[in-house]
């Protein structure tokens, strides 16, 4: 094995435009990229907003109610997330498969096609109340509406659909006809698999214990299942460009990861099947399998620090190895640990739909899928750009927005952990025990924290958004 | 990881596990499919309970509270809502909102007809008869 490479001499900026993507199609994933950073400025907004509503009860009521700012919040993290790695698909579909993408057009025909359908669904939750949305859709026809993360009008659901579908048979026709490698297959088995456990959402019987027991199909085995297939590849196509890591090496830990993802992760869906009147058994099932769920996390962090170890280069793009390490790091932390901590039935018993649960929701989201996908995108879009990596001035506000983000949503999960700590030993727990509402009377300290952490991680984002601008000279 | 586990015993491994915990996870779908007529309470599940099961998502009260633990936490747990208040103040209440105190939070008015009230509870009391394995915990849920 050589121990350094030539790769690094290429000509990096000030070249003509392009000279760093390997294949021309590759450029349509910037407007997905541009797509997913502008959704997530939103999703945070409107999040601050509901994090004020926690303590000033009626702000900006009756204009947006908190229902309203949720479906906001959670809606936009769900798309521009779908966003990103549609565009890391189209960024590396190509690049595995040695080849133009199938059809450019079709990608920006369905970018826009997305991005108005997606504006519209939040012009709809915010402009209209939710009930005439519900009957101006047609919801009637097919109700699939008013479930959490499923509050899209069924005419939206559809669009996503065949936004997926054209989305798949373009990667699917550049794989086909190009070289196949574990990266873009793992890719794709992750895809197809997003695409078809969203197809429940369409599924919403009369009966609620089975309503929620396919709910989870979607949201469960997306974000412990199929979503880690993807975030696996895109972890790994990065770090194979950022460290030069032999292939087989990198494909190995990948295939690793992705199993024990699965054997943990399906029958682990059980950690949501404890209370909501499905059998006792599935106590055993949920808590011993999703106990396991950890490992692939933790797999997913030794990986990254492993591969960045034994690199064969030194990368110009710092900030993208950076993110690639929080990546791997914060995903064990937010999804392992602090899914790990609730995730036992007679644990989950007292802290099921608390503030508990809304901790590791948040640090689960950030760490795992918002950082891989601003990993891809740190890494892709200098290239995007005509360069090989920012200038260092440039780099170095964007390493700040990873440290502002990534503290301040620790400190954000630290403060929801408290929180819900409290409201379990108040409001579940002795023989006096106080109201929902009292209880949440009494947190109202660390809900002011964490809307001050929320303020920092906004500020951190923009920041973030401000690193795209910082020119300096090109790389020294 | 050593040289003698091979990338194909990897793969194998993968597409192996992900068949076989697929194959048992719909076993075990299917047998919960089946266990669930002595639990899921559909006895009572009456045309009434379904229109209260729409109004319930089409207003989106998911968007505040939670239901057998699962939705958002910014509002009371309404699984059990119907043993901890009754019927009567359910309705009264849901017709009372906004309160307008300040600073305090504020639950919209969805102006809902008598009926439709009478629907929402149905489904409210349905809701609260599933085999839940006793969660809550209490009845402040
Ligand atoms: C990146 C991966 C993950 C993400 C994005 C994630 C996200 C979430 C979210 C958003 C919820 C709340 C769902 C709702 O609104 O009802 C949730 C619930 C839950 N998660 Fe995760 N999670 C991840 C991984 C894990 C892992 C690995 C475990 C276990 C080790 C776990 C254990 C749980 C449990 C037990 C609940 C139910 C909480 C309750 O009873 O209220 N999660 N997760
Ligand atoms: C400024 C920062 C943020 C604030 C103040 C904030 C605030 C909130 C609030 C108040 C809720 C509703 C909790 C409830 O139902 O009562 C929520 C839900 C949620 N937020 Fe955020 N958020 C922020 C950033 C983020 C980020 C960065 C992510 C992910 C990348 C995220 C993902 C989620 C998810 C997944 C839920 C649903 C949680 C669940 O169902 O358990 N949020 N957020
Ligand atoms: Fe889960």
């Amino acid at each position: 094995m050589t121990s350094s490479t030539t790769a690094t001499l290429r000509p990096a900026a000030g070249q003509a435009a392009n000279v760093q993507l390997k294949y021309r199609s590759q450029a349509v994933a910037k407007p997905y990229f541009m797509a997913a950073i502008g959704l997530f400025v939103g999703q945070i907004i409107f999040g601050l907003v509901m994090g004020l509503q926690y303590v000033i009860g009626d702000f900006l009521f009756p204009e947006i109610p908190f229902n309203v700012a949720r479906m906001v919040h959670t809606n936009l993290l769900i798309v521009w997330l779908l966003f990103g790695f549609m565009g890391a698909g189209y960024y590396l579909i190509p690049e595995e498969s040695e080849r133009e993408l199938h059809s450019p057009k079709l990608a920006m025909i369905a970018f826009w096609v997305f991005l108005v359908a997606g504006a519209l669904t939040i012009v709809g939750y915010l402009a209209v109340p939710y009930a005439t949305l519900a009957r101006i859709t047609g919801n009637d026809f097919l109700p699939t509406m008013g479930r959490e993360f499923l509050e899209q009008p069924t005419i939206t659901k559809a669009g996503i659909v065949v936004v997926a579908l054209t989305f798949l048979y373009n990667l699917s026709m550049t794989v086909l006809k190009g070289r196949k490698t574990t990266i873009s297959m793992v890719m794709m088995l992750g895809l197809w698999g997003l695409a078809i456990f969203f197809l429940f959402s369409f599924y919403n019987p009369h009966n609620l214990v089975l309503d929620k027991y396919f709910w989870w199909w979607v949201v469960h085995l997306w974000v412990e299942g199929v979503w880690e297939l993807i975030m696996g590849a895109m972890l790994a196509f990065v770090l194979v460009k950022v460290t030069g890591v032999d292939r087989e090496v990198v494909e190995k830990w990948l295939y690793v990861i992705i199993a024990m993802t699965l054997i943990t992760g399906i029958i682990g869906t059980g950690h949501h099947y404890f209370w909501i009147g499905t059998p006792g058994y599935w106590q055993v099932f949920g808590s011993a399998f999703s106990a396991l769920e950890p490992i692939p996390f933790f797999m997913m962090t030794m990986f990254a620090f492993n591969m960045v170890n034994k690199r064969r280069r030194e990368h110009p793009n710092k900030a993208a190895v950076l993110w690639a390490l929080g990546t791997g790091v914060m995903s064990f932390l937010g999804a392992g640990v602090w899914g790990f901590l609730h995730t036992l039935a007679p644990v989950n018993y007292l802290t099921h739909g608390t503030q508990i649960t809304a901790s590791h929701g948040h640090m689960a989201f950030y760490g795992a899928y918002a950082m891989v996908v601003i990993t891809m995108i740190s890494y892709a879009m200098p290239l995007l750009r005509g360069r090989e990596a920012n200038s260092n001035r440039s780099q170095v506000v964007e390493m700040w927005s990873f440290w502002l983000m990534t503290i301040a949503m620790v400190f954000i999960t630290l403060f929801l952990t408290a929180a819900g700590i409290l409201q379990v030993w108040m409001q579940r727990m002795g023989d006096h025990p106080l109201s929902f509402m009292a209880t949440q009377d009494q947190l109202s300290f660390f809900y002011w924290l964490r809307e001050a952490a929320g303020v920092v991680f906004f500020a951190g984002l923009l920041l973030y958004i401000v690193s795209f601008f910082v020119r300096g000279d090109a790389r020294d | 990881m050593s040289t003698r586990f091979t990338k194909s015993t990897a793969r194998n491994i993968f597409y192996g596990g992900a068949v076989f915990f697929f194959l048992l996870f719909v076993a075990l779908t299917f047998d919960t499919v089946q266990a669930l007529p002595k639990r899921d309470n559909r006895a009572n599940l009456t045309e009434q309970v379904v229109r209260g099961k729409k109004l319930w998502e089409t207003n989106n009260c998911i968007g505040c509270h939670t239901l057998l633990g699962e939705g958002a936490y910014f509002a009371p747990e309404l699984g059990n809502v119907y043993q901890r208040r009754g019927p009567d103040f359910i309705k009264a209440w849901i017709k009372a909102q906004p309160t307008g105190v300040p600073g305090r939070r504020q639950m919209p008015n969805f102006h809902l007809t008598d009926s439709q009230l009478d629907d929402l509870v149905a489904f409210l009391k349905y809701s609260s008869e599933i085999n839940t394995n006793h969660w809550p915990p209490n009845i402040e849920g």
